[in-house]
């Protein structure tokens, strides 16, 4: 017998052996099983228990298979007992955690995985702000008595100025990749918004043009809703 | 069981603690059977164990608000059952609950011997199952047939990890000797 099922003292199960009937009934974590794996593939005394154990593992289950179910009165019992009950305090707000994990469990996955990637975006544009005033702020931190500074250059800015800004909502089956594609198309940034709503900021377009802009966002086929923001 | 229908359970528990009675009857659905199943094999008689469930669903219902989904919410109602039928075992023990009425309840079929003349191994180790004590039967239920890992099995007991292994291996040794003397040999201990 190998070390790994070796017996300490006398007649108590070694370390693996012990394991077995979670090894046989999948309970055992990812790290255990490779050590039972790893055991049974050097101790052929292991393997003969392991047999042993499937088969009452299977005869278990056939065992308690066969006893039945229990007839509906138990229900019935049951329900009558809970009318019988006094009448309880409910509180009208359950614990933070209940509620956000029956908020999530009643979303879709779609809807989930279309919420985590338009958060992925927003930490994104977040990203690209922060980093747009850190540049900003790197300018101006240091300059010595002869500094000259060199021209602007344009570059967008992300912050709300004379660009055309607008609310827009997407429709709840609008893809992320969609979305990205509208941004680019019209050269916008989401700069806030709330809930299901996001203020764009369109690049290069005055207020003068706000009304096409509109117009023409309002035919996407992604675009739920868009109103002015002012 | 799998994770979503772990997370649902939560769910539904924190329902219950609202009093939603449909909540109630969706736990009631989903766990019931196996209560009356871990019930059954701990009190041995059939009536006793649908009593069983409506005082578990019972407790289900007083307690929900005071979960703390520190275990899994089966591993929680199966610590309620074996609680209310070591209850119910003790009410009875001047009673019903002896070996014969076990066997007149549960041993429908032929003893072990004649079994193993039939050659049907299978039939000779769920007949050496149900001989086994109350102390062994219900862990190897728990951990063979409800699934449960030793942590598990440790707070539904109420025992040490490691004396939940300890004792299933004696289970299983005491199994094999209601084996071999049946005429069963299987090749360990």
């Amino acid at each position: 017998m190998m070390a790994t099922s070796r017996k300490i003292p006398e007649d108590e199960p070694g370390e693996i052996e012990a394991l077995l009937p979670w090894y046989a009934a999948g309970t055992l974590d990812a790290r255990e099983a490779r050590r039972v794996e790893a055991a049974l593939a050097d101790d052929p005394g292991l393997v003969r228990q392991y047999a042993a154990i499937q088969d009452e593992y299977a005869e278990t289950i056939h065992l308690n298979e066969s006893l039945g179910a229990p007839s509906s009165d138990a229900m019935q019992k049951l329900f009558a007992a809970i009318d019988a009950e006094p009448a309880r305090a409910y509180s009208n707000s359950p614990r933070l955690s209940t509620r956000i994990s029956g908020f999530f469990a009643s979303l879709s996955p779609r809807t989930l995985a279309w919420s985590a990637s338009l958060g992925a975006l927003a930490l994104l544009l977040q990203a690209g702000v922060i980093g747009t005033v850190l540049m900003q702020q790197q300018e101006t931190s240091f300059e010595t008595a002869s500094y000259q500074p060199a021209p602007k250059t344009m570059t967008r800015s992300l912050a709300p100025g004379n660009d055309v800004v607008l609310f827009v909502r997407f429709k709840p089956d609008a893809r992320v990749s969609d979305i990205t594609a509208l941004l680019g198309s019209y050269h916008a940034s989401v700069v806030g918004g709330s809930g299901d709503m996001f203020r764009l900021q369109f690049a290069g377009k005055a207020s003068a043009d706000a009304a096409a802009v509109l117009s023409d966002l309002q035919k996407e086929k992604i675009v739920a809703m868009a109103v002015p923001a002012q | 069981m799998s994770a979503t229908q772990a997370t649902a359970d939560d769910v539904l528990i924190a329902r219950i603690a609202q009093g939603d009675r449909l909540a109630m009857q969706v736990l009631y659905g989903r766990h019931h059977v196996r209560v009356f199943r871990f019930g059954l094999r701990l009190v041995r008689n059939e009536q006793l164990a649908e009593d069983l469930i409506s005082e578990v669903f019972l407790d289900v219902w007083r307690q929900a608000g005071k979960f703390e989904g520190r275990s899994a919410v089966s591993t929680w109602i199966l610590a309620i059952t074996r609680f209310k039928a070591l209850s119910a075992m003790r009410r009875r023990k001047d009673a019903e609950l002896d070996d014969e009425t076990a066997a007149a309840i549960e041993d429908t079929s032929d003893d072990p011997e004649v079994t193993v003349q039939k050659k049907d191994t299978g039939e000779a180790l769920r007949k050496c199952l149900t001989a086994l004590s109350p102390e062994h039967r219900e862990i190897v239920d728990l951990v063979y047939y409800h699934e449960k890992s030793v942590e598990e099995v440790a707070a539904i007991v109420g025992i040490p990890e490691n004396t939940v292994k300890t004792r299933l291996f004696y289970a299983r040794k005491k199994l094999a000797e209601l084996l071999k003397a049946a005429g069963i040999e299987r090749g360990w201990p």
